[in-house]
């Protein structure tokens, strides 16, 4: 039985064929061609098994076409007899509309906490800052953020190494926690500030907790915004230390840093409870020591869910912020889809990226490596960049130090955000407008 | 990937046995077929004729979800896109996020030359290997066909990285084909006035190419589903990364809208690797100091953000330095053990008077200390512990680095003090002084305390190496 076909037709036979050769060959004009179906046998399943034999008929056929007088090779827009592929013809763009759904697993809303209160709430502070709230990942267009980043500068209460490029912005205030409150608040834009007690590790100063807790009351006196109120690490000592420094700052409703699973937390729980602080659980890089902790602190401990927040470990960029990164985001998913150990506003010890030699190094360690250029340019944006990956995972709010690079974290996050407006610009011819 | 189970995918396998794709069953190979370790072609015998039906449909359900782009030829051609999940956690991120610089062809020879140079060469060590970069991206700023090709044939003389050629001028374009279409550059880009000459570059030239649509993704989607109709799908998306404002919030949007469509959702038509281009942060910031800073911000939310393919400006190296490392970051497989196998490595040619020095078997510890001495020509033995591959300080906190477990390493190793040193004495890493006691005290040996930072062995040893 003998069928009428198109030349178009039997390209399109041809295509599921394995025949690299005439892939994307098209032809335009009504050639037509008979062929008798059964001798040729040309359906899918002998294309697909034929392969290269299908492709001979295909040139068969277009000689055969050539042979008697079509004119193929003019309609094909082909030279003479070789088969190369020539460009079909799609006269205009197929419209088309792009859609995508909103992430309909995320039922839970992160817990908003705030830090700071104002003398109508018994404190003394000049505003106050209210974290989490979240019910998407950061940024995501699922649902709206209520609560924008903020970013606490470190204040020492001591004089202390730190790497040149940070020092130089702090060398006039070190003697003085108070100046140097005052100094990010004003010079650097911090939003809240942290004082670290450090001098009161029994292997510096061993500054009694009453001491320190002096300390405290100077940077609440020095600056109106909330204070977060670090110990010095020293686990046996912490708890006394915040305890008394929590008494001091009855009412301020300050982060007291930190709890965590090597030390007493249940003082550090108490002394939240009783002069109305906020915890900072820390645990680290563990999504299920997380969980436990924050259990502790709820059913244990009795601290209301709005006086957590989270700190599951910043570990510096090169240096293990892969683990931060995914277990923040792993943390904050969970929360979201409605772990309630865990959605809890997470904070970041982003100084932490200061610890990477490429940060502070003057130069590679290793004469293999190219350059590494000046290290005051190094540092900054190592700072940025480790902050920057985790408030995509799910941060809150950072702990930093640079001046700099908080200045560019807060850009870039308050831009995600949408609360930094600027003119449009146009993007349409880039490849020549860039000028650099 | 269609499939999850590795009985799913036994099906489609010979079912032999046989071993040749080197595991002991199809079984334990249909496994790693799920986690990407194998590829299909792995398994020789599938590939017989006879089992030609299994192999396609088996291809196709174990496709990425966003399809596979390869630009350039040879050893350094890169692989863009091929992810299959949206979080890092799920698996694992594929084909780390290409990087590429730029150079114009209103440069000098000179400038031209001594850029893409520094591309090619920047390396940075890095866990046991180079962290490097991938692209040259060649910008029209003249568009002039004759200047761009020039430009093009002295990177082409200069490099062998792949090639972004960038151009709206599809006249451009070509030329520059005209003398790289052999190492399978990308076309920059095809946008809804020029498709139809682009296209037609792309296909006779088989290259992939960009399709740009800033800010507009219905007019994205519309060039991706004609292109695909014409037959080409080496197809990369650039809805435009604007540099600042809400047109950048915007753009996040849109990174996160297309990869959601392709993976969880499936769309197919819209499932490509997606490009941005930090470097427009030079459009906006005057101070190039800036301008890099801002760029390398840009990278980097683009890196985590889906990201395939980006193009970059700065090649100082407070830009390159971050933008590798965030890249490795985010790449890294969390599924498998970062360590390295203990024992007791010679670095160098130690002699009898060279030290002992001890460190754990965390990749990272073990890479960063191994080059830390060998770059610096110290001839040593490196005791590795076996810490369950956990750096120094960790291993501490956590117990897995004792006293008891270097004494196992040296005794593993068969390693004799008396014998290989004349000196009887270790050293410990600065972070492990709190063992001295114990390690003296179990394995009888003299400890020294080590800086607390590996790159500072060297100067450490000038003044504490050989031990009076
Ligand atoms: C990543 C990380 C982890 C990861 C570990 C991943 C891994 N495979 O190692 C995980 C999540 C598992 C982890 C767990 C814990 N961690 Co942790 N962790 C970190 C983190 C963030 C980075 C560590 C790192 O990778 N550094 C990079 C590597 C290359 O450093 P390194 O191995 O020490 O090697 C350097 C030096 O030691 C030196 N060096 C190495 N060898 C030698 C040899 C010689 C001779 C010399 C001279 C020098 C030298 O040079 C190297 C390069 O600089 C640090 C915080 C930080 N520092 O940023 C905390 C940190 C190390 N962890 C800490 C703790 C307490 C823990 C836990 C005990 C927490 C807990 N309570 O559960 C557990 C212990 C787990 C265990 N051991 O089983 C503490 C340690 C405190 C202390 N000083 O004792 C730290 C400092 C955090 C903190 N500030 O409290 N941790
Ligand atoms: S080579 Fe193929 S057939 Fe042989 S064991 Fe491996 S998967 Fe099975």
């Amino acid at each position: 039985m003998a069928k009428k076909m198109k030349i178009n037709d039997v390209i399109e036979l041809l295509k599921d064929a394995d025949v690299e050769a005439l892939e994307g060959v098209t032809f335009e004009g009504d050639i037509e061609l008979e062929i008798d179906e059964t001798a040729a046998g040309i359906d899918s399943l002998f294309a697909y098994t034929m392969g290269q034999e299908t492709a001979k008929i295909g040139l068969y056929l277009l000689n055969l076409a050539r042979s008697v007088g079509y004119p193929v090779d003019q309609i094909a827009g082909m030279p003479a007899q070789p088969l190369a592929p020539s460009v079909p013809k799609l006269s205009k763009l197929i419209e088309s509309k792009f859609s995508v759904g909103t992430n309909d697993e995320w039922k839970t809303q992160i817990q908003e906490v705030t830090l700071g209160a104002t003398s109508s709430d018994g404190g003394t502070r000049g505003h106050t800052i209210t974290l989490g709230g979240e019910k998407a990942l950061p940024y995501y267009f699922d649902a709206p953020m209520p609560n924008r980043n903020y970013v606490t500068i470190d204040v020492f209460d001591m004089p202390i190494g730190m790497a040149k490029a940070v020092k130089s912005n702090y060398e006039d205030v070190m003697e003085d926690p108070g100046e140097w409150a005052k100094k990010v608040v004003k010079e650097f834009n911090a939003d809240l500030v942290t004082i670290h007690l450090i001098s009161t590790d029994p292997l510096l100063n061993d500054t009694p907790a009453v001491e320190a807790s002096k300390t405290v009351e100077e940077v609440l006196q020095a600056v109106d915004v909330p204070i977060v109120i670090g110990g010095s690490g020293n686990p046996e000592k912490d708890p006394l230390v915040l305890e008394r420094a929590a008494e001091v700052a009855e009412g301020e409703r300050c982060l007291l840093a930190s709890a965590s699973l090597n030390l007493d937390y249940e003082r550090i729980a108490a002394a939240a409870n009783k002069y109305g602080h906020v915890v900072l659980s820390w645990t680290q890089l563990e999504i299920n020591a997380q969980k436990e902790l924050n259990r502790k602190l709820m059913k244990q401990c009795g601290v209301d869910r709005d006086r957590i927040i989270v700190d599951p470990t910043t570990a510096a960029l090169g240096y293990g912020l892969d683990y931060a990164y995914s277990n923040m985001e792993r943390i904050r998913l969970a929360g979201l889809i409605g772990d309630e150990e865990l959605n809890f506003p997470m904070s970041s010890g982003t100084t932490n990226a200061w610890g990477a030699r490429e940060a502070w190094m003057v130069s590679s360690p290793l004469k293999e490596d190219s350059d590494w250029g000046p290290r005051e340019y190094r540092g900054p944006i190592w700072e940025i960049v480790t902050g920057l990956t985790l408030a995509l995972g799910g941060n809150d709010l950072f702990m930093m130090m640079h001046p700099g690079a908080v200045k560019v974290l807060k850009e870039i996050t308050q831009t995600l955000f949408g609360s930094i407006k600027t003119d449009e610009i146009d993007l349409s011819n880039w490849v020549a407008e860039v000028v650099a | 990937m269609k499939v999850n189970s590795p009985l799913q995918v036994y099906k489609y396998l010979p079912q032999t046995n046989c071993g040749e794709c080197g595991e002991a069953t199809c079984m334990a190979f249909a496994s790693h077929l799920l986690d990407r370790s194998n590829k299909i072609e792995d398994c020789p015998p599938i590939l017989d004729g006879k089992y030609k039906k299994k192999y396609l449909e088996l291809s196709e359900l174990l496709a990425s979800e966003i399809r596979e782009v390869i630009a350039g030829v040879g050893e350094t051609a890169v692989k863009i896109g091929g992810d299959d999940v949206l979080y890092r956690h799920q698996l694992t991120f594929f084909d780390p996020t290409v990087l590429a610089y730029d150079v114009s062809d209103t440069m000098s020879e000179e400038e031209l030359v001594g850029r893409v140079k520094k591309i090619s060469e920047f390396k940075k060590f890095y866990v046991g290997a180079f962290l490097k970069v991938d692209m040259v991206a060649v910008r029209s700023t003249s568009n002039d066909p004759s200047k761009f090709k020039a430009a093009v044939k002295k990177v082409t003389e200069t490099t062998t990285l792949p090639l972004i050629l960038c151009s709206f001028n599809p006249e451009v374009l070509a030329a520059g084909l005209e003398v790289c279409a052999d190492r399978k550059p990308i076309l920059y880009a095809a946008t809804k006035e020029n498709w139809q000459q682009v296209s037609e570059l792309a296909l006779e030239h088989k290259t992939p190419v960009v399709l740009f649509s800033p800010g507009d993704l219905d007019e994205l989607k519309t060039l991706a589903v004609s292109f695909k109709e014409i037959g080409i799908n080496d197809i990369i998306l650039d809805p435009g990364t604007y540099p600042r404002g809400e047109q950048l919030k915007t753009t996040f949007e849109n990174f996160l809208k297309l990869r959601r469509a392709g993976i969880k959702e499936g769309q197919k038509d819209i499932a490509y690797p997606i490009m941005a281009t930090p470097i427009t942060s030079w459009m906006v910031n005057e101070d190039p100091i800036t301008a890099s800073y801002w760029e390398t911000v840009l990278a980097s939310v683009f890196t985590v953000k889906y990201g395939d393919m980006m193009i970059m400006h700065s090649i100082e190296p407070y830009a390159l330095l971050p933008e590798v490392h965030i890249r490795s970051t985010i790449f890294t497989d969390p599924r498998t053990p970062v360590r390295v196998d203990p024992g007791v490595y010679e670095v160098g040619s130690p002699t009898k008077d060279s030290p002992v020095i001890i460190t754990t078997n965390f990749a990272l510890t073990y890479y960063t200390v191994e080059s830390d001495i060998s770059s610096n020509d110290i001839n040593c033995y490196l005791a590795t512990v076996d810490t369950d591959g956990i750096g120094v300080q960790a291993s501490v906190a956590g117990g897995q680095l004792t006293a008891a477990k270097i004494k196992e390493t040296f005794d593993n190793a068969g390693f004799d003090f008396k014998e290989k040193t004349s000196h009887n004495t270790v050293i410990l890493p600065g972070m492990a002084a709190r063992l001295q006691g114990d390690v003296e005290d179990t394995t009888g040996l003299n400890v020294k305390i080590g800086p607390p930072d590996s790159g500072r062995i060297f100067g450490w040893m000038e003044t504490n190496w050989p031990p009076k």
